[in-house]
């Protein structure tokens, strides 16, 4: 019984030092101004490493995305804007570096797709609605309402009329 | 017989579907296009491998169709790529050349002197920044330039004797009758 309990202190204590543990790689970079330090890390988070594909250049601890964040982190101390920056790396490794993919002819299916699949989805919806409003309509026959208007008359009182 | 059809069309959708999937299944999402295909390669001024005193740039690569390959010694995919390039120079088809991509000096050119040296000259890159510049994001790569120094392909991953009769000399002969 102490032992599981021992693994599970254990494992939490795991859990608890991997953050820990990721953000050392950003303590070699440090601006003077907190909110500097806060954009940079905010920049970093916004571009995706090439070597651990799902990991952001701040998470990630591969050789490539330390260098590329000393490149981010040089480009900062010297003025430039994030644009700048953004620019630099996409130049070098393709919008592949963005997270978020810029709008061109390439991306619209992304972007507009789903949309599209909306409108279609909603046509269809509106289109299948009005067919069972007609349908039910038509399921009443003139001698029916006819019949049924006469009964309404009479105060909605009517006997079976089959022979 | 038209009112039936209408039930085809979710079995197309699946069909296109799974068409989809698998097309997104069989691409490797390690290849990432660059962006640099098409444009001139970048400038770079570094010393060479096998002399920290002599320098070599870019302008070197120009005036011929050239291949820079980048590679490592710490990189063991390039150790498995090296004999095809060392028998790839024999042929004398292109001006082979190197970029030498965060490494040690005197490993590079051990290396070297050990397996064999296909390269006409290699650039030495310690902290990658060329590397960065020509949008390296491992090693082995390989780029192909044109004439004018314009990148037309790169490879990423090792060279093979397939990848060489498949893709570099095809567009070899495509640049060479071009010009």
């Amino acid at each position: 019984m102490t032992g599981r309990i021992f693994t599970a202190l254990a494992l939490g204590l795991l859990l608890y030092c991997g953050p820990l543990q990721a953000t050392t790689t950003l303590e070699s970079f440090t601006f003077p101004d907190p909110e500097q330090q806060q954009h940079f890390k905010d920049l970093i988070k916004q571009l995706r490493c090439l070597v651990c594909q799902n990991q952001s250049l701040a998470d990630s601890d591969a050789e490539l995305a330390h260098d590329l964040r000393a490149e981010v982190y040089g480009m900062m101390k010297d003025g430039k804007s994030d644009q700048q920056v953004i620019d630099f790396l996409v130049a070098r490794y393709g919008d592949f570096v963005l997270y978020n993919p810029p709008v061109k002819p390439s991306t619209w299916l992304i972007w507009f797709g789903p949309f599209v699949l909306l409108l279609i989805a909603l046509w269809l919806l509106v289109r299948s609605l009005r067919r069972q409003q007609h349908v039910t309509q038509q399921a009443i026959s003139d001698a029916d309402r006819q019949r049924l208007e006469q009964v309404l008359r009479a105060g909605g009182h009517e006997e079976d009329p089959r022979p | 017989m038209a009112r039936y059809l209408r039930y085809l069309i979710p079995l197309l959708l699946f069909t296109l579907l799974v068409g989809l999937l698998y097309r997104g299944l069989s691409l490797d999402p390690k290849l990432v296009p660059s962006p640099l295909i098409g444009k001139p390669m970048p400038g770079f001024t570094l010393t060479r491998l096998d002399d920290p005193d002599k320098t070599i740039s870019d302008a070197d690569l120009k005036g011929k169709i050239s291949l820079l390959n980048v590679w490592a010694t710490w990189c063991t995919s390039c150790r498995a790529e090296h004999e095809t390039l060392v028998e790839f120079a024999r042929t004398g088809k292109v001006a082979i050349y190197g970029l030498n991509y965060k490494d040690d000096r005197a490993d590079a050119q051990r290396w070297l002197m050990q397996l064999g040296n296909p390269y006409i000259a290699n650039a030495f890159d310690p902290d990658g920044r060329t590397g960065i510049d020509w949008g390296v994001y491992g090693a082995p790569e390989t780029f192909i330039m044109d004439k004018h120094g314009i990148i037309r392909h790169k490879h990423i991953g090792p060279l093979t004797g397939q990848v060489i009769a498949s893709e570099i000399l095809p567009l070899i002969a495509k640049l060479e009758a071009s010009e």
